[in-house]
């Protein structure tokens, strides 16, 4: 599903973000990505969501290679995926209902149709009496959970969460954790990066370690 | 219908939009109405100074001044000679009783002719030529003048030859005016919307993260561009109207004591569309030139 082949990433100024980095990520895998950060987490996860291209090195994600991937492709393949931020990236503009209807939006579903599915995907994440809510009203953990729903909505196949338990406090980490561990059940491909102990000690996966770019 | 349904979602928000900032976008569309109305105005006044020249006829044509006291036969003879020449087209006798009986008709001086004695107007031949070109015209008119029994001869293609040379100056000062509003009606959208990409930044970085299309993300921007372009139209139209309106009820006035009726035209229906799609058009181009001057520049990191 994902596969990293001798993938060198440097960035104008000459720091070298990732060096010789490979490894395969199989269908429905759950993966930890754990280091210091400035270790590279971000820009691995970057580089699979077509957000940033590899200096050197293949970079495949389903099949299509970052490193060379048309302007036009991108759209569709990023809409395979479920991102988690960690600072959520939701918008002020509109409630909590319409933050999560937006990936719905984007592919054109029908709006009876997406508003079902809005609910489910709310639900999920425990937010559903808030959908009317701004998320700027909304606790951290609660715009964390947002933000997992919106990334959910669009029943992605890979789920890409960056730091999503970073601030949270252990009752709310172990929550979401519990979220993901579930999409995992239903044969998600998870990618999370993350370095809470507690959370790599309650649900143990494979994980791959970053230092200072290299992998581990 | 997917797309039809995503394309009434859109102009619902833009609307919205609009609605969001009354005060800033009343503004813009009356700017964009009075730019336009501009030389809407003047459109309309050329094209009614056409219909005029129209109806007047724009061929040229020799009036024939005949000197008293000819008889019928001589007349007559005149009338063959011009007929069988071979510049002339056409020959148009008008007797003075007939003249003067339209003069009369046609003018408020019914009371001024009713008290002459006699009748002042000389018989008279009016010549088609066959030429447009000043000089042969010119030619023509001295050899009839020569003719015994012409009295006087008058070219008459003189002031419709300004009327058109007014026109076509006209034409080019409205065409420049409109080109030169255009122009600034593109850079106003454009502006606006540079704007509200600048302020919706961080929407469209997000629904570029989460896969929306080049085309989905201009979208609102295009309508927005194209609705107050369409707006603006619609206040131009509007403006344009009022103007003529007012113009029209002072032009009553001024043509009733020169004995026409005269009138400015409103807008046709073909030429009202024109202004709205082409309204709608310019906030539509300017706004396709931000998102593509600007758009690009904004990558999720």
């Amino acid at each position: 599903m994902i596969q990293f082949n001798q993938v060198y990433k440097r960035y104008p100024g000459g720091h070298e973000a990732l060096k010789n980095v490979s490894f395969g990520i199989a269908e429905g895998e759950m993966v930890y990505l754990t280091g210091h950060s400035g270790a590279g987490k971000s820009t691995l996860l970057k580089l699979i969501a077509a957000i940033e291209r590899p200096t050197s090195g293949s970079v495949l994600v389903r099949g299509q290679n970052i490193r060379s991937i048309k302007r036009e492709a991108i759209p569709p393949l990023r809409r395979n995926f479920g991102l988690v931020f960690q600072d959520h990236k939701l918008l002020f503009d509109r409630n909590a209902f319409d933050n999560v209807l937006l990936p719905l939006q984007i592919c054109g579903f029908d709006p009876r149709e997406a508003a079902k599915r809005v609910r489910a995907a709310l639900d999920k994440v425990g937010l559903l009496a808030r959908e009317k809510a701004n998320p700027i009203a909304l606790s951290g953990g609660e715009q964390q959970r947002l933000c997992i729903a919106r990334a959910i909505v669009n029943h992605p196949n890979i789920l890409l969460a960056d730091e999503p338990t970073g601030n949270l406090d252990v009752e709310y980490a172990h929550e979401i954790m519990a979220i993901f561990q579930s999409f995992h059940q239903v044969g998600v491909t998870l990618i999370i990066s993350t370095h809470d102990e507690g959370v790599l000690a309650k649900f143990p996966a494979r994980v791959l370690h970053l230092k200072q770019g290299e992998l581990q | 219908m997917n797309t039809l349904r995503e394309h009434l979602r859109v102009l619902r928000e833009t609307l919205q939009r609009l609605l969001l900032t009354p005060g800033a976008s009343l503004l813009s569309i009356l700017v964009t109405g009075i730019a336009l109305s501009l030389p809407v105005g003047g459109y309309i006044l050329l094209q009614s100074m056409q219909t005029l020249d129209a109806r007047l006829g724009t061929k040229p044509q020799i009036s024939l001044y005949l000197a008293g006291g000819m008889s019928a036969a001589e007349i007559g003879k005149l009338g063959d000679r011009l007929r069988r020449h071979e510049a002339i087209e056409a020959v148009e006798f008008i007797a003075r009783d007939a003249a003067l009986k339209q003069l009369r008709q046609s003018t408020g001086l019914a009371d001024v002719i009713d008290g002459l004695t006699q009748n002042p107007l000389p018989d008279a031949y009016v010549v088609h030529p066959k030429s447009r070109d000043p000089a042969t015209l010119e030619a023509l008119r001295n050899e009839i003048q020569a003719i015994t029994g012409v009295a006087h001869a008058q070219l008459d293609s003189d002031w419709l030859r300004k009327l058109e040379a007014i026109l076509n100056f006209g034409q080019l000062a409205v065409a420049l005016l409109a080109a030169l509003l255009s122009f600034a009606l593109v850079a106003i959208t454009f502006n606006t919307i540079r704007l509200q990409i600048l302020t919706r930044r961080q929407e469209i970085e997000v629904v570029k993260l989460i896969g929306a299309t080049d085309a989905f993300i201009r979208r609102p921007f295009l309508y927005f561009g194209m609705l107050q372009g369409l707006l603006g139209g619609i206040a131009a139209w509007l403006l344009a109207s009022g103007m003529l309106y007012a113009m029209n009820a002072a032009l009553g006035e001024l043509t009733r004591l020169y004995a026409s009726s005269f009138n400015l035209p409103s807008l046709s229906p073909a030429d009202s569309l024109s202004l709205l799609a082409f309204s709608a058009y310019l906030g539509w181009l300017g706004a396709w030139f931000s998102v593509s001057q600007h758009l690009w520049q904004i990558e999720p990191r």
